[in-house]
């Protein structure tokens, strides 16, 4: 049997963004030498929506942004029974002496972030490198990393799942967490 | 679909059509990543490769290497540069003692048609066929193929010209395969003597006439003539073929329309093309030198993913 619960619905979703954003702000200013990456797949939605309301508070039309595709910077292609599907990687720009906030949805093992970090420094040095999560599954970790931004913190067991619904693929935007039961 | 149908890569004959799809969706990514200002990825860093080369080669040879290397993979190379290895116990002996040192992929050229099957068939590893001998050269045409969906977009429907020895040409035979089950039309030119018997096999016509060849095509792929494998005169001079069969800057210009001119290298020049249509903005020849190591790429990560870790 399947169980589903929902963690966030549409709205704490949006306030759960507008305090991130102002969180991001509060550290960044007006992003002059910030810049946002996204990672694909399910990151980028993420980071569309931040960037758009980051747009509308700083009333800025320009904030640099990219989205990172990390199929060949992982440490599971022979542990899988298929190769990863490559995403786009859309990084037009350098990361050379820049402030990076790396953004993606669920933060579970951490082994995706570590993969991340990997795929990014093939675009420069950046200055520092942040990390912002929709979800932290706390407790769940197999590498030393943590969030610098999370929107909210989680305990689960590694049979549940964490499952972000987004407007854009689902219709509707809300986070749940599924448990199948024997 | 994320996985390719064969556990080797031994002819375009044995891809399905979803599997070029799959490497060239994949390659598009890989092109991108050796734009970078950090050309290199980690994928294949637990993985062994031997590039056995039984034949000379500069270009795949450094291609594929190139391709490996970008991988992360770790590389070992041997050549053979004498003929004298003969299909058999020899390669087999051979193979064998350099799989003992744990190698997962071997990319392989040998003179001998057949011999990465052969192989295939007798080791445990992972084949990728760099040509052998006159029967198919994989990926080179799966990186023509590439550069010609790069240039216009797709590949079905559109024209396609193979001229030269398409006789002694395993460029040819595999591109055949690839640009029809891509939903091109391929015709081939050249002299009748530089002709296979079984053209009409292939489901392909033949020009004998350069110019009508050129009018009718979006895309001409020019061959080497290979002296190499020639055993017997198939045409009386260099000179001569060169008169009836080189492109020039005058042929192109007589045509009623622009096409794009390859060549899978290296270019005879003066013989099959002059220096001015080589060098012109028609060919896209160094376009193909840089999609063959993304194709590499490509065509190695996707083989590799089938490898399991013990």
């Amino acid at each position: 049997m399947i169980k589903e619960r929902q963690i966030l619905n549409q709205q704490d979703i949006d306030i759960t963004i507008e305090r991130l954003c102002q969180q991001l702000i509060e550290r960044h200013n007006d992003f002059n030498n910030t810049v946002i990456v996204g990672v694909q797949p399910r990151g980028t939605f993420l980071c569309n929506r931040i960037i758009t309301k980051l747009k509308q508070l700083l009333k800025t039309p320009n904030i640099e942004s990219g989205n990172l595709d990390i199929s060949f910077y992982r440490d599971d292609l022979r542990r899988r029974e298929e190769p990863i599907v490559p995403q786009v990687m859309d990084m037009n720009l350098s990361l050379e002496g820049k402030n990076v906030v790396l953004i993606d949805d669920v933060l579970f093992t951490g082994r995706s972030i570590r993969s991340a970090i990997d795929a990014l420094m093939a675009f420069g040095r950046p200055k520092s490198v942040e990390l912002l999560t929709l979800i932290d599954r706390r407790f769940s970790r197999d590498l030393p990393i943590q969030p610098d931004y999370v929107g909210r913190t989680i305990d689960t067991i590694e049979s549940e799942k964490v499952i972000v619904e987004w407007k854009e693929t689902n219709g509707t935007d809300r986070i749940l967490m599924r448990k199948s039961e024997q | 679909m994320s996985k390719l149908s064969v556990n080797h890569l031994l002819g375009i004959k044995y891809l399905k059509t979803s599997d070029i799809d799959l490497i060239f969706k994949t390659a598009d990514n890989f092109k991108k990543i050796i734009n970078q200002p950090i050309k290199k990825v980690p994928s294949l860093r637990d993985i062994t490769i031997a590039n056995l080369f039984f034949e000379d080669s500069t270009r795949t040879k450094l291609s594929f290497e190139l391709a490996e290397k970008r991988l992360s993979a770790d590389v070992i190379n041997f050549s053979s540069a004498s003929s004298s290895v003969k299909k058999g116990e020899t390669l087999l002996d051979t193979v064998n003692n350099i799989l003992a040192m744990k190698v997962d992929i071997i990319v392989m050229r040998h003179p001998n048609p057949g011999a990465s099957v052969f192989l295939s068939r007798n080791v445990n590893a992972k084949i990728v066929n760099a040509g052998d001998g006159t029967h198919e050269h994989p990926t080179q045409a799966l990186l023509d193929a590439y550069s010609i969906r790069e240039k216009y977009g797709v590949i079905a429907g559109k024209k396609i010209v193979i001229i030269g020895d398409i006789l002694h040409s395993r460029v040819a035979l595999s591109n055949i395969y690839c640009l029809q089950k891509l939903g091109a039309e391929v015709k081939v030119c050249g002299p009748s003597s530089l002709m296979p018997k079984h053209l009409d096999s292939l489901g392909v016509t033949h020009f004998s006439d350069l110019k009508e060849a050129l009018q009718w095509c979006d895309v001409a792929n020019v061959l080497r003539i290979q002296l190499e494998r020639q055993d017997v005169n198939y045409f009386p001079s260099l000179r001569e073929y060169a008169m009836v069969y080189g492109i020039d800057k005058m042929v192109l210009e007589s045509l009623d329309k622009e096409i794009t001119i390859m060549h899978p290298g290296p270019v005879n020049r003066g013989v099959e093309l002059s220096s001015d249509v080589a060098d012109s903005k028609h060919a896209i020849i160094l376009d193909q030198v840089e999609n063959g190591v993304a194709i590499r790429m490509a065509v190695l990560y996707l083989l590799a993913g089938g490898i399991k870790n013990n």
